[in-house]
């Protein structure tokens, strides 16, 4: 909702865009079918269209807007997903706006009980978090998508129904041009909370709904408070519930306060209501009264899913398939981790690299990671709007004791957003081999950024496809080793970390063996790395013929270790 | 005097998390008129397990502050 006397687009601060309306060449009498359509050009749906073209895959985008989302307002990404954006080529983009931080507060009835840090150093690139508002997000995404050759969005074409025939993807287009039929051999379902592809099926989102509501709203505010996370419980200006503030690019902060049991939904929506409302939160934070309202909305929290992310050709990613609650910033960033996973495997599968069951993995893996996120997100739900009368005394207890005694403080870390490890996966191998070592990120979890001697980063120096990261390998292996992967069939970038120049490979010196101290390893040693960054197989002595077996189970192509110790 | 810098060996945040959730789900079972006696039963059983009547007393004293009416608890 915006001030009375404002449209919907009417922001203080962002311009949105105005795309023009596609007109599709079906129109016009193109016939053919697509390798792969992406409904929705929200964030999810426009990185996975990118991540996509970066593999060489052409993707077709569907949208009904013209401008970028209104609706929903993520802000917080996490370093894995700069670490993508990076990849993408867009991360630059990113940095020039967005906030980083690293830390938080949490303050009991006015009192400060509890300090969130995160830790970072130099060896990463990016912070462990950063605000941006989504409309930024979406349209930097959007900026990238038309400049590149592979990536065809078509605005102002909205997604009436699909369909699944004879193992296509059938999808029914209206725009003011007129409507059409478009086939795919896969179609990505990106279309969010309210997806229509969803609906077409009839699948249903399983999970709980919670009771508490907060109402968010942005203003916007000159202050020179750094940028971290605060929640407040009990405030004074809000009391018997719970508020949180965060700082967002363009002097605007974003205010979520939660309403009482007994609150009307309605009224508290009132503009003067929210105007009274903010006045108070900001009149207890001692910040001036010069600020103007941008915009408010209402907010539940849910955990809800599909039962499976594939649907035959359909893939479904982000709020498509997965409703996850605020706290912990993890809607967003888990959407962005899907559409990493999925793209680098429909692109082995299109250019006839792996089969078609590889993408069955996508769900399983994806939706490890919601079950995760669900765990997490129960238990930091359920301290900040607790459902129960026991829950809420346990955490009233734990909030009075946060006053004086440091055990119970850690009750009040917001469980932030963590990659998931795809250690289960039927993909992941040699876990006798990944037992090993003593650091390093293990088998399944994605790659850890390191400062390099000249002063470049690992993350900076990996290709599009799989890597091999390998630690001082003689000669006779790397002979070995080059030989094998030639008959493979896909390509697999090679970085050789160590004082010996290897052909045909990334050479990194690490005089400092800081990444050799990182990753545990020592001379001989080996990370297989899928292309979304996540370690496939790792080894402290890596013989070839292991590694090409851990490719091919990475790739589908035969089974996995799952069930033994091996 | 906080009971956490007694030498006895202490539960871990893990294990504090465990009691939470347990805790809070007995409460709900037997409800909210039954809970102060839930706990104060609890309680007893508690102090009679850790054998130190002094740490009982300061515990007691502990719990004691900060009890400051909570306006949204209950009806």
């Amino acid at each position: 909702m915006r001030p009375q006397g404002r449209d919907t687009l009417d922001s203080v601060y962002f311009d949105y865009p105005k795309f023009e309306v596609a007109r599709a060449p079906e129109l016009d009498g193109r016939t053919g079918s697509h390798d792969v359509v992406i409904v929705g050009a929200g964030p999810v749906g426009l990185t996975a269209a990118l991540e996509l073209a970066r593999c060489g895959v052409h993707v077709c985008v569907l949208d009904d807007k013209t401008t970028v989302n209104d609706g929903s307002r993520a802000l917080c990404l996490a370093r894995h997903s700069m670490e993508s954006l990076a990849q993408l080529g867009v991360a630059e983009r990113f940095l020039e706006r967005a906030l980083g931080w690293t830390s938080g507060r949490s303050y009991y009835r006015g009192e400060q009980v509890y300090t969130l840090s995160m830790p970072y150093s130099d060896d990463e690139r990016f912070l462990p978090m950063y605000n941006l508002q989504q409309q930024y997000i979406e349209h930097y995404l959007s900026e990238a998508a038309h400049q590149h050759p592979l990536v065809e969005v078509r605005w102002g074409n909205a997604v009436e129904s699909v369909d699944w025939v004879d193992d296509t993807a059938r999808i029914n287009v209206n725009s003011e041009h007129g409507t059409y039929q478009l086939d795919a051999r896969y179609c990505l379902a990106a279309d969010g909370a309210r997806s229509v592809v969803r609906k077409s099926f009839g699948l249903k989102l399983n999970g709980d709904a919670y009771e508490g509501k907060y109402v968010i709203a942005d203003i916007r505010l000159k202050s020179d408070f750094p940028t971290e996370r605060r929640a407040f419980f009990d405030p004074s200006a809000n009391p018997g519930a719970t508020l949180l503030v965060h700082k967002q690019p363009e002097d605007i902060w974003r205010i979520d306060w939660q309403l009482q049991p007994d609150e009307s939904e309605s009224e508290a929506l009132e503009e003067s209501n929210i105007r009274a409302k903010v006045s108070a939160i900001l009149d207890m934070l001692e910040e001036g009264e010069d600020w103007e309202l941008e915009w408010w909305s209402i907010y539940k929290a849910f955990t809800l899913c599909l039962d499976n992310y594939r649907h035959g050709p359909f893939l479904f990613l982000g709020d498509a398939a997965h409703l996850v609650p605020i706290f912990g910033v993890r809607g967003l960033n888990s959407g962005l981790a899907d559409a990493s996973n999925l793209a680098w495997k429909l692109a082995a599968v299109l250019q006839g690299n792996a089969e078609d069951r590889l993408l069955d993995t996508y769900s399983p893996e994806r939706r490890g990671a919601t079950m995760e996120i669900f765990e997490n997100a129960a238990k930091s739900t359920a301290f900040m709007t607790p459902p129960t009368y026991g829950q809420e005394l346990l955490r009233d207890a734990v909030l009075s004791l946060s006053l004086r005694h440091e055990f119970a403080r850690p009750f009040l870390n917001p469980r932030q957003s963590t990659p998931y490890i795809y250690d289960a996966s039927s993909l992941t191998s040699a876990r006798g081999a990944d037992a090993e070592f003593m650091c390093g990120p293990q088998a399944g979890a994605p790659l850890l950024d390191t400062r390099l001697d000249d002063g470049t980063h690992l993350l900076d120096h990996l290709s599009n496809g799989f890597q091999l990261l390998a630690f001082e390998q003689d000669e006779r292996t790397w002979d070995e080793l080059s030989k094998a992967l030639l008959s493979e069939p896909v390509p697999v970038h090679l970085i050789h970390v160590g004082r010996a120049r290897r052909e045909a490979a990334t050479n990194l010196s690490d005089g400092h063996g800081r990444l050799s101290e990182r990753y545990g390893a020592c001379p001989g040693s080996a990370y297989l790395v899928r292309p979304d960054r996540h370690v496939a197989a790792r080894w402290r002595q890596m013989s070839p013929a292991a590694m090409v077996q851990a490719l091919r189970i990475a790739l589908g192509l035969t089974g996995g270790d799952n069930s033994d110790a091996q | 005097m906080p009971s956490e810098q007694s030498a006895r060996s202490l539960l871990s945040f893990e294990e504090m998390e465990a009691v939470y959730a347990a805790l809070a789900e007995v409460v709900d079972q037997v409800g909210e008129r039954s809970t102060p006696m839930f706990l104060t039963k609890l309680a007893l059983l508690l102090s009679r397990e850790l054998g130190d009547v002094d740490a009982v007393k300061a515990a007691i004293s502990s719990a004691a502050l900060d009890l400051q009416e909570q306006s949204h608890l209950g009806g």
